[in-house]
């Protein structure tokens, strides 16, 4: 049996997620199928084509199917689902989305964010927040899974040569329509893909202070992101928070300044590669999960390591 | 026009989670249980459309063992008009829940379903998705922002990057982010009044759902921990270990 990923893309071109989420299905093991679905989705259907160990790209082309909308994609997946052992989509907010959806009319149990692969049908996925780490079997037929991106490396982009076919697309559900996008303006990188991300926590007073910490995500090509407690106290707008009930993080670099450590925030981002704390209170627990620390007063340190990195 | 809303029991998001040593799953016995955060904002949301004229009842459901009827209490002090519980001591996967919810909502006949977007306990993240799948009904996940009119909602939603609004058609299942509301705070009064509100007891057998576990847990074990690292005196030495020992940047 085959193996079928729902790319992520943008029609133009393929998000990296894809590539994360094709190596957990080359662990898995068998055919891997790329379905591209979407409207002038040509790009990212070709870009599909070159990821070293695709066998095939299916092409979903319509109109309706340009805004991802969980309804009419479900409604696609459900309809080629029978030829496959495995389906997979990146724990993104459009695979979150229509994954359950998918597994749902499939009668199966999805299995979300997986971390690693184990077999076939056995899968490690994290819960609690990461607290801990669940070993589950799936008994279903089909294995409808989620990947977290952070537990795969990349497949290599380029390499394969992939047919490209058209795959037809059942009508428009009608339920649901796009109606806008507000896409952030941010010249930052997206907080859950960035490579190095720079946090805030309590310890920086107020809204007004966090303007000292941009100089240090420019220089980093950092994304900027803040603890629970600043979020709670107005300082920075919800989507930056960092942590169980906010965005789960593992980049490379992990910089966390004036951040006590509180367990929901260590939830969050203890599995960055590096993690960097500054905090003027030696005995902070964020020290405990902390690379490298500097115990010392963050306004006059972040400027100090500004310079540093200048040099 | 009737919400439906779901509540979970989980282990308060303050606990320290702890992996019992023989790795069958976490310790739950005299830890502290609360309503999933996520849930919780859905009540205040249903409560909000109550209060803005565009519901007229709010009815939670909790599924799961006896002692869910103490979330399902919470939910009625916050202000829900009723509550039901389907109660079971099997472990509930999504799939189960959804599959209870779908027979509750054939039952109680909402407009909207409105849940939490993921518990804080599996961080499973499918139960809505799920619920809208079995019913055939629009669904708008990760919302930061709900209004309804002429048979629709607008929803906006949470998603990578940004925001994007999507317009479903009712009835129609919604499922909540940090952002859409602040739940408010329950009073000693309303928790006095919520013991006299009416709690359903109903059983999955009666529902006519099976509600066996799809998946099996085969271990539950901590995840690796992070040594302590070292304390550098300075940016100057932090920014040469970066370079040169985690090259890193």
């Amino acid at each position: 049996m085959a193996l079928l990923v729902i790319a992520e893309h943008d029609h133009g071109t393929l998000k990296g997620a894809t590539l994360n989420t094709v190596t957990a299905a080359q662990k898995i093991g068998g055919e891997i199928h790329v379905l591209v679905a979407g409207h002038n989705a040509d790009g990212a259907a070709k870009a599909a084509a070159q990821i070293a160990g695709v066998a095939k790209v299916l092409n979903a082309e319509a109109p309706h199917l340009g805004e991802f909308l969980a309804e009419n994609i479900s409604a696609l997946v459900v309809s080629i689902a029978k030829n496959y052992s495995h389906i997979l989509a990146p724990a993104t907010s459009n695979g979150k989305d229509v994954t359950p959806r998918i597994a749902a009319l499939l009668d199966v149990q999805q299995i979300s964010e997986i971390i690693a692969v184990e077999s076939a049908d056995t899968f490690v996925r994290p819960i609690y927040a990461g607290n801990a780490l669940a070993t589950v079997r799936s008994r279903d037929s089909i294995k409808v899974i989620t990947v977290r991106t952070t537990g795969f490396d990349a497949a290599a982009a380029s390499g394969g040569s992939a047919a490209v076919e058209a795959l037809a697309a059942p009508a428009d559900s009608g339920l649901s329509a796009f109606v806008s996008r507000e896409v952030s303006r941010s010249e930052r990188p997206e907080l859950t893909a960035a490579k190095i991300v720079v946090s805030g926590g309590r310890g920086m007073g107020s809204g007004e202070n966090f303007k000292i910490l941009e100089p240090l995500a420019d220089k980093l090509n950092a994304a900027m992101g803040a603890s629970r407690a600043a979020v709670d106290a107005g300082f920075v707008p919800n989507d930056w928070q960092v942590g169980q009930t906010g965005k789960i993080v593992a980049p490379n670099l992990y910089v966390a300044v004036g951040i006590s450590g509180a367990i929901q925030h260590l939830a969050g981002m203890k599995d960055s590669r590096v993690i960097v704390a500054i905090n003027k209170d030696e005995e902070a627990p964020i020290f405990s999960v902390a690379d490298y620390g500097i115990v010392g007063d963050l306004f006059q340190v972040v400027p100090q390591l500004v310079e540093e990195l200048k040099k | 026009m009737k919400a439906l809303v779901s509540v979970k029991r989980v282990i308060d998001y303050n606990v320290k989670v702890r992996v019992k040593s023989d790795g069958t799953g976490v310790e739950t016995a005299n830890v502290k249980m609360s309503m999933n955060p996520f849930d919780e904002i859905a009540v205040e949301e249903a409560l909000r459309l109550k209060e803005a004229g565009v519901v007229t009842e709010v009815v939670v459901v909790s599924c799961g063992v006896a002692a869910c009827q103490e979330t399902l209490r919470t939910a009625l002090a916050i202000g829900a008009d009723r509550a039901i519980l389907v109660e079971t001591d099997v472990e509930l996967q999504p799939l189960a829940v959804a599959k209870l919810l779908k027979a509750v909502c054939q039952k109680e006949g909402p407009q909207i379903v409105i849940l939490g977007k993921q518990a804080i306990d599996d961080d499973s993240n499918q139960t809505g998705q799920m619920l809208a799948a079995l019913l055939g009904w629009p669904q708008a996940t990760f919302a930061s922002k709900v209004v309804i009119a002429d048979g629709k909602a607008q929803v906006t939603r949470e998603v990578d990057g940004g925001l994007e609004t999507v317009s479903i058609k009712l009835p129609a299942i919604v499922t909540t982010d940090l952002r859409l509301n602040e739940p408010r705070y329950v009073t000693l009064p309303n928790i006095m009044k919520a013991k006299k509100k009416p709690l359903e007891n109903l059983k999955p057998d009666a529902l006519g759902v099976d509600v066996a576990p799809r998946l099996a847990t085969l271990k539950v074990l901590e995840p690796p921990k992070r040594k302590a690292g070292v304390k550098v005196p300075d940016a100057k030495a932090l920014v040469e270990k970066l370079r040169n020992e985690a090259k890193v940047i």
